[in-house]
């Protein structure tokens, strides 16, 4: 097969991704310009695709007029991050908040209200309060599927988006991709590409081993990030990576934002706590980690001494939104929340903007550093979005999407690129004697797993990178027999180059911040003299991934000493019992 | 190199009676977000043909014959 046999198709934007922020952006460039053609790609099914396939229990990082600010909440953000944030996206989203919700809520998206019809927030952050519960918040995806079919969006399923293709001049001119049912390639001619991948979550191994055993639906392997970068896009602060406090050996979080409010807390093998404070920040994982290393661990989750109908409410939420197989786990162990602490563990480690502060670089405006490129969600640099920040960003991407492409002319994409994806893209098919999918996989995330996670040692990163190198260098050797295992091979693609990202970022980065994120033995003080800066990583003209320094932009909302402090102390003092 | 046969268990389990994939329904293959679902050529039923599952439940939820029923993987059940 040659290029000019390859089925082509011509539209004014692409949206990758149909899971939480892509069809948000899908939606807002019709909403805009409802001549414009809008075409969602999706390696799944729109219907139950992304981080919130099964919905969603609750917002985050609801900021609702009378509770909290706009103001506020960008402080709050920027302390939790160690200042290393770009205030002025964080604020394009904390304005637009209030606004989603109003607008999802119109939607048919039911939040918890309460006896006098206001939204019921409760408090979760050390300082702000900013937590909606979203008890029926299952039927997300339906509802924006509704909205998908309303506005007229085209949807392709079950397409892999491989690579971007740009201009001779850089421009993005269109998007290489693969159905995963048949292995046929698409070429999608196009004026903006809409990125909303997600996170890369099939990076570290979970410690149970299964491979799709991860925190972030597994289809979100970092596509996004390997697409951004091949097309020159700057990424920003891979170094911050996620961990999240899990329950041991099941998928699902532990779930403070849920059960605190309702009185639950993390604890201590002594059954007492040992944080003041369970918003998932660097630092808090950090003090989870030392209490797990410490000798007081392992660390649980504590509901038992709440009221019977409270530990009902509990269990109705956790088992019906987000992750509805969690009763079952609980149920195959034998544990009940009523006479059982619950073990909690740490997560493997991902790139998520979604918890902590990693992704592809953009600006206030959705903007990446390539023109006609945006990203959204998960996979955006704007830290701690969650699902609120994704449906934003969405919007945000959408409406500087619709603007763009209504002054610019389709470009043509380089046929040397081209030429050059369709071999990568075919090779694994033709290849009858290689490497499965899956054995690559494993090694790679394991190597992750031995050499990344921290506390991070330069000597053990500089022989993991060393490492990995090996395993893309083998990247040729994939072997599928199936369009499934193509699917794979590809993703395998993205998990290689993710790993290399994740490994060079952290040697940069020579501090330690962002709590236990980017825990470095060797460096252990954070460094503000050298180090308050954002880190880049990119592919420089010689086809090398090369990192430097980005300044940290001039803040919106300044901080006072006393605030900056803030998160620096969420141990509880000792001998203080819950 | 020469492969192996693999043998591992699946969490999804799809009850071939229940099952009204050999009348045309494709809800479970549809939603599932890893695609490891598939019809099962002798029997015209769906089955879990991969073991990548992420225990997500839209099989199950949205089976319009209750059919299928997903099990933690054995690895961390």
């Amino acid at each position: 097969m040659n290029i000019s046999e390859i089925e082509t198709l011509t539209v004014d934007v692409v949206v990758i991704g149909g899971g939480t922020g892509g069809p948000l952006a899908a939606v807002t460039v019709k909403e805009k310009n409802p001549k414009l053609d809008v075409l969602v790609l999706e390696k799944a099914n729109v219907k139950r695709s992304g981080a919130i396939s099964m919905g969603m229990d609750g917002l985050n990082n609801a900021i609702i007029p009378g509770r909290a600010t706009p103001e506020q909440y960008v402080k709050e953000i920027t302390i939790a991050n160690d200042g290393i944030v770009h205030q002025k996206a964080v604020l394009a989203y904390a304005e637009r908040s209030y606004d989603m919700i109003r607008k999802l809520d119109d939607w048919g998206v039911h939040f918890q209200k309460d006896q006098t019809g206001d939204y019921d927030v409760k408090k979760v952050h050390h300082l702000g309060t900013y937590v909606l519960p979203m008890p029926e918040g299952h039927n997300v995806k339906k509802i924006l599927y509704r909205r998908l079919r309303r506005n007229r969006v085209r949807v392709e399923n079950r397409f892999q988006a491989t690579r971007l293709l740009k201009d001779r001049n850089g421009r993005i001119a269109g998007v290489f991709a693969v159905n995963t049912r048949t292995s046929e390639p698409l070429l999608i001619r196009t004026k903006a590409v809409i990125m909303a991948t997600g996170a890369a979550g099939r990076l570290g191994l979970p410690t149970s081993g299964y491979l799709y055993g991860t925190y972030e639906n597994p289809t979100n392997v970092g596509d996004g990030h390997a697409m951004a970068y091949h097309a020159g896009a700057d990424l920003a602060n891979l170094e911050c990576f996620q961990i999240n406090p899990l329950l041991k050996d099941y998928n699902g979080p532990a779930c403070a934002y849920v059960t605190g409010p309702l009185g639950g807390y993390t604890a201590n093998a002594h059954g007492d706590r040992f944080i003041e404070c369970d918003y998932w920040s660097g630092q808090m994982m950090l003090e989870f980690y030392r209490e797990l290393e410490g000798g007081k661990g392992p660390v649980f989750l504590k509901v038992s001494h709440l009221a019977e109908e409270t530990i009902e409410e509990i269990e109705t939420i956790l088992h019906t939104n987000e992750r509805p197989s969690r009763g079952r786990f609980h149920a195959s162990r034998g544990t009940n929340y009523r006479e059982h602490m619950l073990e909690m563990h740490i997560s493997e480690v991902g790139f998520c903007s979604g918890h902590s502060a990693s992704g592809v670089w953009i600006n206030e405006r959705g903007e990446t550093t390539v023109a006609g490129l945006y990203a959204a969600g998960d996979m955006a640099s704007v830290p701690h979005s969650y699902m609120l920040g994704a449906f934003v960003y969405g919007q945000i991407c959408g409406e500087s999407a619709a603007d763009y492409v209504s002054g610019v002319d389709l470009a043509e994409p380089d046929t040397d690129a081209l030429d050059q994806e369709l071999a990568r893209v075919m090779r694994p098919r033709q290849l009858e004697d290689g490497i499965p999918p899956e054995q690559m996989e494993y090694k790679v995330r394991r190597l992750v797993n031995d050499y990344l996670q921290p506390p991070k040692i330069t000597r053990k990163m500089e022989i993991g990178l060393e490492r990995i190198l090996q395993v893309k260098a083998d990247l040729p050797r994939l072997s599928a027999r199936d369009p499934h295992e193509l699917l794979r091979a590809l993703e395998v693609h993205s998990i290689v180059d993710c790993a290399e990202m994740a490994a060079r970022a952290s040697l940069f980065r020579k501090e330690s911040r962002w709590g236990l994120y980017h825990y470095s033995i060797d460096y252990p003080e954070r460094d503000d003299e050298n180090w308050f800066c954002h880190s880049r990583l990119y592919k420089d003209d010689a086809g090398r991934m090369q990192t430097a320094k980005r300044p940290v932009d001039d803040y919106v909302v300044p901080l006072n000493d006393a605030e900056r402090a803030a998160y620096s102390s969420l141990r509880i003092s000792s001998g203080a019992q819950a | 190199m020469p492969l192996a046969d693999h043998k591992t268990t699946v969490p999804v389990v799809v009850d071939d009676d229940k099952c009204i994939a050999d009348k045309g329904c494709r809800v479970c293959i549809d939603v599932c977000p890893l695609d490891v679902l598939m019809i099962n050529e002798v029997t015209g039923k769906a089955h879990m043909r991969y073991d990548e599952c992420w225990y997500c439940m839209p099989c199950e939820k949205d089976c319009p014959t209750d059919a299928v029923t997903v099990n933690i993987p054995y690895l961390l059940s």
